[in-house]
């Protein structure tokens, strides 16, 4: 447990936001660094030279990167609060669902501002599809991780301060269209190590107007 | 230890496979079923619902996808001859290669035989390159896993038997490329739990060019 913890991280990243919320809910002291993904530093090229994304984490020197990855270890390195449950089904259940956000609502919530004309609607179709079936999943829970927040909230909350970009996109509410999942967002909101790490949804909202322009999609 | 043990598979499956090599390890009794996938089975459909893909684990009343969720799920249940390394980081360092497998040699090898034109060429060129690169990580061991097979070995050994396949649609030889891959698939394929479970490559080649015509990929 011992070692410096340093982030490479970039504000708007969802996946990023995963790490920070991580590291807060185990009280991990971390160093941040904000990176500039048309400008990679030294640091991360070296220690992510397979993806050369962000997140990566470095703890004593060892990097680790992909999302799901570093909040496992992060969950497994510092006990406490334990993010997975300890039964091995109620945790293969848990990965099911942080794949299933990763493999369908990114990917869905991403072609709604990517695209436009029928393939935007039917982005849209797909996206609200995909939260309907996480919200089944969550059922009459207060979070996916039962009593408190668990791996699932952790991998799925940070796609709620883009939930207003791709609403302005999509020409759609989530809380019309998903409400108990507009519940558990403002219930996980309440939380600090989710609050501190969400990012402002009008600032995501302008920066989806930058990438728009970025991959000349008007 | 807890129940029955069923797998819902398909013959061909590099995914289906990484499940059965993983329950021999482990020496656990299972009853194998043989899906039909233009024709799913209902308990398919109930037991993957979001999905209704293969391979599926029932264990007693549970069920879990997603191959390298099944596994891991194994692995935690069944204690003996472990796949995944005791230490955290060594965990995250495993779980990050196996993920390559599915996100870089598994898509890159599918677009293959899936594409047109210049698409197979290049598809091919990303293919050996992520070869490659496991190469490196696999070094001198043995095996991923160092003396023994482990979680990275059991994700990656299903496609050697569809490396012929790749072959003749990209038109290149894994072993004049990556001669340490070649030798590695070797060594696995001295493990019963893996020859076991092996397919024949021209069952495999065959698969392929059924599929080619099925979704007019030619």
């Amino acid at each position: 447990m011992g070692g410096e913890v340093v982030l490479l991280d970039f504000w708007a990243s969802p996946f990023g936001m995963r790490a920070r919320i991580a590291l807060a809910e185990k009280g991990v002291k971390y160093e941040y660094r904000e990176e500039n993904l048309a400008n990679k530093g030294e640091l991360l090229l070296k220690s992510n030279p397979v993806y050369k994304k962000i997140p990566v984490l470095i703890h004593d020197g060892k990097s680790l990167s992909e999302s799901l990855i570093i909040v496992q270890y992060i969950d497994e390195v510092w006990k406490n609060p334990p993010l997975l449950p300890e039964d091995a089904y109620e945790r293969a259940v848990a990965r099911f669902w942080a794949d299933f956000a990763d493999k369908k609502l990114y990917d869905s919530g991403t072609k709604i501002w990517k695209s436009k004309g029928e393939a935007q609607a039917s982005a849209v179709k797909e996206f609200i599809e995909n939260l309907k079936i996480l919200e089944g999943a969550l059922g009459d829970e207060p979070f996916f991780g039962g009593e408190k927040l668990g791996f699932v909230d952790v991998m799925v909350v940070p796609f709620v301060c883009w939930f207003h970009a791709y609403e302005v996109h999509g020409g759609f509410s989530v809380a019309a269209e998903c409400p108990k999942i507009d519940a558990w967002a403002k219930r996980c909101m309440e939380r600090e190590s989710v609050s501190k790490a969400l990012q402002d949804p009008e600032k995501i909202l302008e920066f989806v107007g930058f990438l728009k322009k970025k991959y000349g999609v008007e | 230890m807890g129940g029955e043990v069923i797998l819902l598979d398909v013959w061909s499956s590099p995914f289906g496979v990484r499940v059965r090599i993983a329950l021999a390890e482990k020496g656990v009794k299972y009853e194998y079923r043989e899906e039909v996938l233009d024709n799913k089975s209902e308990l398919l459909l109930k037991s993957n619902p979001v999905h209704k893909k293969i391979p599926v684990l029932i264990h007693g009343d549970k069920c879990v996808s997603e191959s390298l969720i099944i596994v891991q799920y194994v692995d935690e249940v069944w204690k003996n001859s472990p796949l995944l390394p005791e230490d955290p980081y060594e965990r995250a360092v495993a779980r990050f290669w196996a993920d390559f497998v599915d996100k870089k040699v598994y898509e890159s090898a599918t677009r293959i035989w899936t594409r047109k034109g210049d698409a197979p060429a290049e598809a091919a060129k990303d293919f050996i390159e992520s070869l490659k690169i496991l190469e490196s990580s696999l070094g001198d061991k043995s095996f991923f896993g160092g003396e023994k097979l482990g979680f990275v070995d059991v994700a990656l050994v299903p496609f050697v038997d569809w490396f012929h396949a790749y072959e003749v649609h990209g038109g290149f030889s894994v072993a004049a490329e990556c001669p340490k891959i070649d030798a590695w698939a070797k060594r696995c394929k001295e493990k019963e739990s893996v020859s076991m479970a092996s397919q024949d490559p021209e069952k495999i080649l065959m698969v392929v060019e059924r599929l080619k015509k099925k979704f007019g990929y030619v």
